[in-house]
Formats: C-alpha cells, structure tokens, sequence
C-alpha cells in the first residue's frame, strides 16, 4: 500500500454463484479525492463499493483503511465495534435511496443530530444548532426541523442523507448513485450542493452517468464485468478513451 | 405443602436461575436469557419476579409482596399467600422487616438496606423495544453500546413537547455500560435505583430475560446536559399521613368528582400514621 | 536569457478506434517544442494539423503515447507525460491553466463564482477573489446583472468572455489559449489581446491556436508550425 492512500485494496474477487461480481479489482483512494466508479447496470460498480465499506465480504483480496493516526487497518478483519464505529463517525454512505439511510419516524433533526448522539454529544441545544446549520447547508428551510421525512420531497430527503451524513464531518465518504431516480433539476441541484460540500473529503462515487463522474470527480475507474477496465484522471479518461470499452460508453452518451 | 418442593420450583429449575442471577449481577443491566418455566398463573402477571423471588429464597426469609406500592391487591395478596404456603417462610407487610420484597412497578419510599433483596416484576426488559423492533437489532445495539437511538426518542420528546414526555419505565444506563428499563415503576423512583445498598433483580417471565444491578452500583437516568432529569415531588402532601416526598395516587372517593391524593406505598403511609402524622383527610378511611 | 517554462521532447500521440475496428490514426510525430518565461508561441498548420492534439495533450487531457511533456513546477521541470493523476491536477493547480474553445458550463453556478473559483482554490479569500472577479468581468464587457446568473442561457461569445476570465485571473505561469478570441467582437478582441500582452510582461508562458491573423500578429513572439501525418479526410 502506498505511503499516503487513504483506501486500498488489491485483488478483490466476489462471485454470485456463478456470477462473477468482482474479478482481481484494485482500487486506489487519496485524501481529499472523489474517485467515481462508472459502467453500466451489473458491472460489479455497486459490489464493489460494499466490499469496499466493509458491508460485503470478497472472496478474495483485501481492503486497508489509514486512520488519521496513519495506521492501517484491515477492513474485513477489524472487530464489529470498531467497523460500526468506523462507520458512525470517520466515514459516510449516502445511498441512492434516502429512506435506507433516514428514520422516517424521527424528525429531521433528530435525523441529523443523530449521530452526533451516537459519538456522545449530550447537550440538546448544540445538537439542535448544528442540526440547524446544516439544514441550512444542504438549502432545507430551517423551519422544516421538526418536521417528519415522510412529509419531504425527492431532492429534499437525498438533501437530509447528505446533511445526516456529513454531520460528523467523515474523511471518506462512500456515494451509490446519489442522484439516481431524481428529476433533472433536483439532480443538478444536488449535484451543485456536493460539489461544494464535498471539498476535502475523499469520497468513492458510484454513478453510470459520466456527466456526473466528470463533474465531481478527480479520478474515474471504468467497470465492466466485474473487472476495473480502465483508470485515470477523469477528463484524461473520458477526452480520450483508451480501452473499447470505455470508448463505447464515452461514445454512447447522449449530448443535451 | 404437599407434593410441591420449597417455593414451588424443582432445584434444577433454581439452580439454572441462580446460575442466570449470578451472570446478571457480574454484568450489571445485561439482559440474560433463562428457561422461564411454566408457573401458576398467566404471563402479564408476574411469572419472571415469583421464578426469581422462589430461587432467591430461603426458609429463613421474611416475604412483603407489593403491587403499585399496595400490601393489599389482589396479586399481591395472591403471591403472598403463595409463598407462605410453598414455602412456609414468614411475610410481612413491614419494609422494615422483609429480607425479600417482591414488586410490582414501584420501589418503597423506606431506603433498602444493604441486608435485603428487591425482585421487580418486569413486562417488557428491552429499554429500546419501543424504538426498534428487531431484537437481533437491539442485542447489537447493546453488545456496541450503540444507544443512540435512545437519544434521539429523548431528543424528539423534548423537540415536540419541550420537555421529555417519559412518566415511567425511564431509561437508565447501568454502571456507565447497558442501557436497562428499570421496569415501569415511575420516573420519580428511579433515584432509588443509584447507589442502593439493596441487591435489585429483575425478571421478566414471558420474555425469558433476568437481569440485576448489585449493591452501590451507579444508575443515571438518561437525559441531555442542558436539560437533566429531575425527580418531580407531587404539588401537595398525601392526605392520609402528609408526606410531602411520597409518590401519591389519586382515589376518586365519591360520584361528585371528589378525590383523594394518598400515598402509593402503604407500607410508608401506615408508618407515618402510626407515628403520629396526619394529612388534612386524616381522619377519613382510605378507599379500600 | 528567460527560462524554459515548458519543453516537449519527441512528443508522439496517436489514436486507435476501437469502435471502427481498431484503425489507427497518427497525429503527433516527434514533436519538440520549447516555451520560454514571457513568450508566446502560436501553433500553426492546417485542418487536422493536431494543433488541438497537440494542446490538449500538453494540458494532459490526452495521454502522450511516446516522449516527455517538461512543465517547469515548483522550480523544476516535471514531466507531465509520466506524471500520476494527483500530480496532473497539483500542476494544474499550481502552473498549468487552459481557456478551452467553449466553456463547459455548471448548472446552477453563477458567473462570478465560476470565475472566482479558481482563485478561492488558490488560497485566496473569498471577498478578494469575488471582487477580482467581478473586475474582470467588466473588463470583458460583462456587466454586473449577468454576474450572478449561471452561463447556461448567455450567447457564444459571453460564454467565452466568462471562460477567459477563469482561464487569466489566476495567473497561471502558463497558459495554453485554445482560440482565444474565436467569438469575440473586435472591442473584446482587443481586451484579450491586452490581457495577453499583460500576462506575457509578467513572465507567463503562452501557447496559443489562434486562426484570426491580426490576433496572431498582435500577441505571437513565434509560430510553431505543424503538418498533418496524414491526407485529410
């Protein structure tokens, strides 16, 4: 593993069966860089970012995580508590449907001082304040925090997963299609608030829009099959293409 | 009594409870599974506290069983006479005088003393039953101590009503670790709870759980910094003795609306009464 | 004598269809080119010539096949060409800033931001950068009510106004101009002939295509002329 990654992994094997999921993946992640994930639906995008979080377990291979201590942690063998730690505070997962990742019965304040709670915080007033704020970030009308998710709009609950999930301020966030499943308004709102809100964290983006890859990410991997075909700096890999693969989805997009 | 062995239960039967006991007193609010068995009455009405009290006890023991802080309903004069013949031990309705009390959703007002054993009748013993209602969830949660959750039921009470709405059953975290219910004795008794010199242990029948906090153990209802829990005295005295710091029940004592705030703990009442206090209805019978 | 600020060494970079069969089309051969500190260099050659090619492999937008891309960065010179992706963008960052022939625009971000954006990720505060930005945009004949709308519904050419305000304000040591002034009136022309003649003074090196003579006239120190590999189609 490289002296300064924050997320690697080698050789990643994971089949379904007889399908293969993921063939010999290696997957490389920097502080403070969004690398997007492409390809399109069944090409292992999606497994593989929940071997990468830990919620899925390889076949083969592993996957390292470097605390801010620097030391590496082996992400399929740490204890429970530690992952589920791990998972409340340093790290982040925005799913691509909202209500995986809210409790619809609480709040939305509660949703987003929830984990705050989980790390210990004990004084309402500071839980509510920064509830507030971030409400406020992710453009959610502040008078809206007592107000149940149920009664919340598309856009609006993808909006409180994000706040819910930066909250604790996580280095690496992991995103499955954020914008999937949304109105092409709503999308680029959402699209806009990542941009700005993610800065500086190291983020993992699953996405079978390139569009999106190319206007969030640094560094792109195409998927195919199961196998990371290609990899590289973002506008590098979609300006000029170098495996078929690749250059037949790039090709394949639609221009609006 | 006749074909009964002493206190009903058969000593592989204790013997598996006092092993799940002495689990639960090393793990102080950790919920331990045991083998419920098949008692006398339903479940709902104190199956998990009488497999507990009939382990615990010995020929040497004095019994007072209450229900809501009374001697005197009907399962509490039930249990009593239960024991007394099972067993043959000697019962009381005197705090004072009980090595043993059983209840059922209080805790006397006569601080326990460090010689005695309190065994709460327990519904329902997972604290987070209400907000999450997958147990291999909550078993997790509890393995984690991963209660934030809880926190956030605590958080919405006082987000909608400006206060926390809990009035009993409120959560506690036992020895800064497992977060327990205390059963549904009323928020103002869980002060009792800190530090007591009793050993309390609980046991809930239906849902096969016991679990128990030893003597001098720390007890701290949960609540936020800036609004911490505070135990609520009743705004008058209790009419019969004129307690002022008693948990009271309200009796309703004729058909025009007239009411009567006695205490719950008649044990506490008869006491003060005995030694002279009086409340302004004094001189009337307390409903029976 | 000024120092190199970029310097290509048999720079080749070819194309491979793979949609079409897998033909293979040659475009760069052995290109040496060599930028000093406060010159302009304008590419020269026909259609298909790789004048673009050429341009967008020295940004690293296309991978060179063979040979080195020399940025001078940090004080030294790095090659581009075997450089890692956090590389690319750290001297992207730092030295290497690119006007594209037509903006790619962000749903939602207004103008003024757009521009401000690459000064703020340079370190420098917000108000400052804002107001640098709004300056500049006045400058391109810009005015203060399309600041704070997105560029999506400006015309061509305003678009393009925006895209050279982003392109200059940081103040890149280098700076490759890829038509600078393709939509731009004569008024704006001058502007950007200006701005160019600015940034040369301050020691930026600029490589540029660049098809309006005048234009070129105006800010070439030099021509780099290139031929096409091939027969054009």
């Amino acid at each position: 593993m490289s002296e300064a990654t924050l997320l690697s992994a080698r050789g990643l094997t994971l089949r379904f069966g007889a399908i293969p999921a993921l063939v010999g993946v290696d997957v490389d992640l920097w502080p403070g860089e969004m690398l997007a994930v492409v390809g399109e639906s069944g090409s292992g995008k999606t497994t593989l970012l929940n071997v990468l979080s830990g919620r899925l377990a390889p076949d083969a291979g592993a996957v390292w995580y470097r605390d801010p201590a620097g030391r590496l942690h082996d992400v399929h063998t740490m204890p429970a508590p530690a992952l589920r730690t791990l998972h409340r505070s340093d790290w982040g997962f925005v799913q691509q449907d909202p209500k995986q990742n809210l409790r619809m019965n609480v709040s939305a304040g509660g949703n987003v001082g929830e984990r705050l709670m989980a790390q210990g915080a004990r004084h309402y007033g500071n839980i509510r304040a920064q509830a507030l704020d971030w409400l406020t970030q992710v453009e959610i009308d502040a008078d809206r925090i007592d107000d149940l998710p149920r009664t919340f709009s598309g856009g609006m609950l993808q909006r409180l997963q994000i706040a819910r999930t930066l909250v604790t301020h996580p280095r690496l966030v992991f995103m499955d299609e954020p914008t999937g499943g949304l109105d092409v308004s709503v999308q680029a709102r959402l699209l806009d608030l990542i941009r700005s809100l993610v800065t500086r964290i190291a983020a993992v983006l699953v996405t079978h829009d390139i569009a999106v890859a190319r206007l969030l990410a640094h560094r792109i991997a195409v998927m195919q099959r199961g196998r990371v075909v290609e990899t590289g700096l973002t506008d590098q890999v979609l300006d000029d293409p170098q495996h078929p693969y690749t250059q037949l989805l790039v090709s394949s997009v639609l221009n609006a | 009594m006749k074909g009964y062995n002493f206190a009903y239960l058969d000593e592989q039967t204790k013997r598996m409870i006092r092993r799940a006991l002495l689990k639960a007193v090393a793990i102080p609010g950790h919920q331990v599974p045991f083998g419920s068995r098949e008692m006398p009455l339903p479940y709902g009405w104190g199956t998990g506290g009488i497999q507990v009290t009939a382990s615990v006890l010995g020929s040497n023991d004095v019994l007072k069983v209450i229900d809501q802080g009374a001697d005197d309903t009907t399962n509490a004069v039930s249990i009593r006479r239960f024991f007394a013949r099972t067993a043959g031990v000697r019962t009381t309705t005197r705090t004072a005088e009980a090595t043993v009390i059983q209840t059922r959703h209080r805790i006397p007002e006569k601080t326990l003393r460090d010689d005695q054993i309190i065994v709460y009748q327990v519904p329902q013993p997972e604290p987070l039953s209400r907000l999450e209602s997958s147990r291999i969830e909550t078993r997790r949660m509890h393995s984690l101590a991963d209660y934030g959750l809880m926190h956030v039921k605590l958080y919405e009470d006082l987000a909608r009503y400006g206060q926390i709405s809990i009035s009993y059953d409120y959560p506690v975290l036992v020895n800064h670790r497992y977060l327990m219910s205390p059963s549904p004795i009323p928020a103002f008794d869980n002060q009792k709870m800190h530090m007591m010199p009793a050993l309390q242990l609980f046991g809930a029948g239906r849902e096969k759980r016991i679990y128990a906090i030893p003597p001098w153990t720390e007890v701290r209802s949960l609540d936020f910094d800036d609004h911490p829990f505070r135990t609520i005295n009743a705004d008058r005295p209790c009419g019969l003795c004129g307690a002022r710091d008693a948990y009271l029940d309200e009796v309703v004592i004729d058909d025009h609306g007239g009411r009567l705030f006695v205490c719950s703990d008649t044990d506490h009442c008869a006491e003060r009464r005995e030694a002279g206090h009086r409340g302004d209805e004094g001189v009337r019978e307390a409903a029976e | 004598m000024a120092p190199v600020m970029l310097r290509t060494e048999g720079l080749a970079k070819g194309f491979t269809l793979h949609l079409r069969g897998g033909i293979r089309l040659p475009v760069l051969a052995g290109v040496t080119l060599q930028v000093h500190a406060g010159e302009c260099v304008v590419l020269s050659g026909p259609s298909g010539s790789g004048k673009s090619t050429l341009m967008r492999s020295l940004f690293g937008n296309y991978r060179a096949e063979s040979g080195r891309i020399l940025v001078r960065h940090g004080g030294e010179l790095v090659d581009l060409a075997a450089a890692d992706p956090r590389a690319i963008l750290a001297i992207r960052h730092d030295t290497l800033g690119y006007v594209s022939q037509f903006l790619r625009v962000v749903p939602r971000v207004p103008a003024l931001d757009v521009v401000a954006e690459t000064l703020i990720a340079r370190g420098t505060a917000i108000d400052t950068a804002l107001e640098r930005a709004t300056d500049l945009l006045l400058r391109l004949n810009i005015p203060h009510r399309l600041h704070g709308l997105p560029p999506a519904t400006f015309s061509g050419g305003e678009q393009q106004r925006v895209n050279l305000a982003r392109g200059f304000i940081a103040g890149h040591p280098i700076l490759l101009l890829d038509e600078p002034t393709a939509s731009l009136d004569a008024g704006n022309r001058t502007v950007v002939v200006d701005m160019i003649r600015e940034a040369k003074s301050r020691g930026t090196a600029i490589v540029a295509i660049c098809h309006d003579t005048d234009v070129r006239d105006a800010i070439a120190d030099r021509l780099f002329p290139l031929t096409p590999l091939q027969d054009a189609a």
